[in-house]
């Protein structure tokens, strides 16, 4: 995997930049009502550095039994960059994102047509226990596990292995990982706390790092910031952005506003049809589709 | 019936009546456990109270002391208490805890077979199977145990060698240690499955599945996250097998032997031939001699004795599911 | 920057010829997960070998040595197998015992029941029935026994069995069927009350909009509703009654025979006379009981084995029935 990695190593992350410092956070239920009078920060102004290509989508369906849940989508995924699936509920984004690392094949008898690559091989061939480490996911809840903040990364890391590793061996990578996602400052005094006694934000906070903790190559993140407060949000929001030079970052939200802070490429799905794939700017601001303009001004709410 | 004003139907299913009703019945089920210990604990008083804290401790023949304690009523030379109890403490530890221990790793393992990787005809076969051995009779355990089990271990396990060795002491004839535990885990399992396995279904799905998408296969999964956040539940289902381990009287009475006999581990191997006699047997063995008063209490004292290790099971059971509800697995 | 828009997708998405494995298999787990896996179904396939083998051992056993004729006709003495008659009188016994015993447990515990979900006040109380159940079904029921013998033999209670100048016997179907209801209590009130939560605040309080009380929501909407697991609860007691061995061989059985007293009107005159049941018989006929006449033991266990056998398909029954019918959405 290192022979994948760029050739112009990111440096530093590029700066965050708000363009509203007074109000970081927008109402998240303000919806816009023409896409022109669309007012959510941009995060990422700064295009992104490098991207290489990841995963590759290639003309995906997906049926629950007779019914089709995601119809011939086709997207690439890159690092570098934040890819947001937006799109009304049941339109198929969420399922799509968890076809990523096969998760759907626990929950239901899901048939996949059309093939899904990492780095080139269909993640078919690639045991699941292996694509979901490559590929990793944070959930809509926060879902730390009933354990200390410390056992939850160092879980990842040990069950990774067939061996037992000591406890000191695993704090580096789990010290980095909590510092990843911004975390670390808060929790360094009490690693030994229970993950559930923390708030909201940093719960979800600690599952992302949870889920980088397996050096992921791609991570999915399925509405990380439905559950939280706007703090919390913005913190993550911010959080997301700085990961794309080293993950390639796949977000489902139902937010359009946070599509748009902080997504490089936007996807509007709609009952399983991928309607329009653009940059976010292009997106929100001169949508092609007739239907991606109804959305995006509000009219599918 | 007029010095209550009932809005709707009269005073005969009002609410309040109906409450009142209840609530003596429920007091009543609460006195009479009350009841329960008070009169245990007095009619095993005498038995303490003249052997004191030797009362637990070893010393003597116990089949010698239960005889001799029966028949003091009818010398007229005065009531006998003397009795030690530790060979019948020390067999239901070595009966009791093998069980539990064996049937705790048989049914974490069949729980989480069932919950998990059991194909559906499988798990369609094994639960019902479960339930039926759960509703067994113990006589009927006791039987089988009696005339298949106990005649296979004296008959093919023990050598000639290993019972000429212990002859003077005792007579290895296949009522043994051995036989008592596997029959006892077989009849405690199944109550350790079916609590396992819905504490196991009811685990959240998130944390499964947030684990499954880490990429930990689903054996560890369901070991690491599913068995952990069940613990309490585990706990709990523990300690149910251990109190009913602990009160099974009427099977550990066909088939553990019929002797006070403490076998002793330091003996090698041997000891799992060896017979024994747990608490709850003896009461069932010695229940003929009720009428004699000392034995009455010496009975008693065994009844109060097994209350309480129940009673403080629980207890420990309740401290240890606290401590582990610190993690919020609850 | 490259952007694109995606016209509607190609018309002829790729026919996938990659193998794909439904679920995560085995296969790429290490080798102690593996063999953990294994160890799973080793144990799943031996319980399963298990219940076959008392359920087809007990089965040729059973047609070997039942007769029909020892249904209907009492033990007698006797010292071989030709001599001492049927098992008749432990069948009835069974019979009885199960009658009169869930007669008392399944009112009783249905009532306490729905007195802690509906109304459960004050708090205190609550808990401590809570704990007062719990503790109930930890009670050994050799411990019960003993317990009923104190009871049982006091004069208050004299009316419920034989009494002698005096002395009251203390062994009757009265005495045995009231301890053996109370050990089958707290598994019906769990079952019910199991029953009772699983029906929504919204169900209850409709039927309070429209002007019921509590006590008639109670009798004509949750009660019927909870009728499925009132009734497993029920079964379940059941099972534990008529399997239940220590209790019936303390405060039930003095012979293999009824033994009515006399002067008393029917049924009384056996109900407060001693008797036995099919649990009794097969311990006292098995090897280690005072009869030792181990194919009449077979056969009455074999009898037994097909009433447990029954009760369980009948929960299954029950349970498969309720399914049917539907359930409110949360």
């Amino acid at each position: 995997m290192e022979s994948l990695a760029p050739d112009t190593a990111p440096s530093a992350p590029p700066p965050i930049r708000r363009l509203d410092p007074q109000d970081p956070t927008p109402a998240q239920e303000a919806v816009p009502t023409t896409a022109t009078s669309f007012v959510a920060a941009k995060r990422s102004i700064a295009a992104p550095q490098f991207s290489i290509r990841r995963m590759e989508v290639d003309r995906v369906s997906i049926h629950y039994g007779a019914k089709a849940a995601v119809k011939g989508v086709s997207l690439p995924i890159r690092q570098g960059e934040v890819l947001a699936l937006i799109g009304p509920s049941g339109c198929g984004k969420t399922t799509l994102l968890r076809s990523l690392n096969r998760l759907t094949e626990l929950t239901a008898a899901a048939r996949l047509s059309g093939s899904i690559r990492l780095d080139d091989v269909d993640i078919r061939l690639i045991e699941p226990t292996l694509l979901r480490r490559r590929v990793t996911m944070v959930f809509q809840q926060p879902n730390p596990f009933p354990m200390s903040v410390f056992d939850n990364i160092a879980y990842v890391l040990r069950e990774q292995g067939s061996r037992r590793v000591r406890k000191k061996a695993l704090e580096p990578q789990v010290h980095s990982a909590l510092a990843r996602a911004g975390l670390f400052e808060e929790v360094k005094d009490n690693l030994k706390h229970p993950a559930l006694k923390l708030s909201g934000g940093q719960q979800q906070r600690l599952c992302i790092a949870r889920a980088l903790a397996a050096e992921p190559e791609v991570l999915l993140l399925d509405e990380p910031c439905s559950a939280l407060d706007p703090q919390s949000t913005a913190v993550i929001e911010d959080l997301i952005v700085r990961l794309r030079d080293d993950v390639a970052v796949v977000i489902v939200t139902h937010n359009l506003q946070q599509a748009y802070r902080i997504a490089d490429h936007v996807a509007f799905m709609y009952l399983g049809d991928l309607v329009e794939y653009n940059s976010a700017t292009r997106l929100f601001n001169s949508p092609t589709q007739q239907r991606t303009a109804e959305y995006v001004s509000g009219a599918f709410g | 019936m007029e010095e209550e004003l009932q809005p709707e139907y009269g005073p005969k299913w009002s609410d309040q009546r109906v409450e009142r009703m209840l609530g003596t019945l429920v007091v009543f089920i609460v006195g009479l456990l009350l009841a329960l210990i008070v009169v245990v604990v007095i009619n095993g008083w005498p038995s303490f109270a003249h052997n004191g804290l030797s009362w637990f401790g070893p010393g003597g023949n116990v089949d010698d002391q239960l005889s001799a304690i029966s028949q003091s009523a009818e010398t007229g030379a005065g009531y006998i208490y003397t009795f030690h109890a530790w060979p019948l403490i020390w067999s239901t530890i070595l009966i009791c805890g093998g069980a539990v221990v064996l049937g705790l790793v048989t049914a974490l393992f069949i729980s989480v077979f069932l919950t998990e990787f059991a194909p559906a005809w499988m798990s369609n076969l094994l639960r019902p199977v479960v339930r039926f051995l759960a509703s067994v009779p113990s006589v009927i355990y006791g039987l089988l145990g009696v005339l298949v089990l106990v005649p296979f271990i004296g008959n093919h396990l023990i050598t000639e060698h290993q019972k000429a060795s212990v002859a003077g002491i005792i007579s290895l004839t296949g009522y043994s240690l051995i036989a008592a535990v596997i029959v006892l885990t077989i009849m405690i399992a199944p109550l350790m499955v079916s609590i396992f396995t819905d504490a196991l279904s009811s685990v959240k799905p998130g944390w499964l599945e947030g684990s499954l998408a880490l990429g930990v296969n689903r054996w560890r999964t369901i070991w690491k996250i599913g068995v952990r956040a069940a613990r309490p539940a585990i706990v709990a289902g523990t300690v149910l097998a251990l109190a009913r381990a602990i009160g099974e009287s009427v099977m550990l009475a066909m088939i553990s032997g019929s002797t006070a006999f403490a076998p002793n581990p330091a003996d090698g191997l041997i000891f799992i031939y060896e017979p024994s006699r747990p608490l709850a047997p003896t009461i069932v063995k010695s229940v003929d001699q009720l009428s004699s008063p000392p034995a009455k209490a010496t009975l008693f004292a065994i009844a109060t004795f097994l209350l309480f290790s129940g009673a403080m099971f629980s207890l420990a059971g309740a401290l240890t599911r606290r401590a582990m509800n610190k993690y919020g697995a609850a | 920057m490259e952007s694109s828009v995606v016209t509607p997708p190609p018309p002829a998405p790729p026919e996938s010829k990659v193998p794909t494995k439904a679920v995560e298999g085995s296969a790429t787990w290490s080798l102690v997960d593996r063999l953990g896996l294994a160890f799973c179904w080793f144990l799943g396939l031996l319980f399963c070998a298990i219940a076959a083998a008392i359920v087809i051992y007990l089965l040729i056993q059973g047609i070997k040595f039942l007769k029909l004729s020892e249904l209907t006709t009492p033990a007698a003495a006797g010292f071989t197998e030709g001599e001492s008659g049927g098992f008749s009188d432990a069948f009835v016994g069974t019979l009885i015992l199960g009658v009169m015993g869930i007669s008392m447990a399944l009112p009783i515990g249905v009532a306490i029941a729905v007195w802690l979900v509906e109304y459960g006040r004050p708090r205190a109380l609550a808990r401590i029935t809570e704990m007062t159940i719990e503790a109930i079904a930890g009670i050994p029921s050799i411990v019960l026994a003993l317990f009923g013998t104190v009871i049982f033999t006091s004069t208050a209670l004299g009316f419920l069995s034989r009494s002698n100048e005096g002395v009251v016997f203390g062994r009757s179907f009265f005495a045995a069927s009231s301890m053996l209801a109370l050990e089958a209590l707290p598994l019906v009130v769990a079952s019910t009350r199991e029953g009772l939560n699983a029906i929504p605040r919204h169900v209850r309080e409709a039927s309070y909009a429209v002007g019921k009380t509590k006590a008639a929501t109670t009798r004509r909407i949750l009660l019927p509703t909870a009728r499925p697991q009132i009734a497993t609860g029920g079964m379940l007691g059941l099972g534990r009654i008529i399997g239940d061995t220590a209790i019936i061989v303390v405060l039930l059985g003095a012979t293999q025979n009824f033994s009515p007293v006399e002067g008393a009107p029917f049924p009384l005159d056996y109900l407060r006379g001693a008797g036995t049941s099919l649990t009794n018989f097969v311990y006292e006929a098995s090897p280690t009981g005072n009869l030792n006449q181990p194919q009449k033991a077979y056969a009455a266990a074999f009898v037994l084995l097909l009433m447990v056998l029954a009760l369980n398909a009948a929960t299954d029954l029950v349970h498969r029935r309720a399914r049917k019918v539907g359930t409110w959405s949360h």
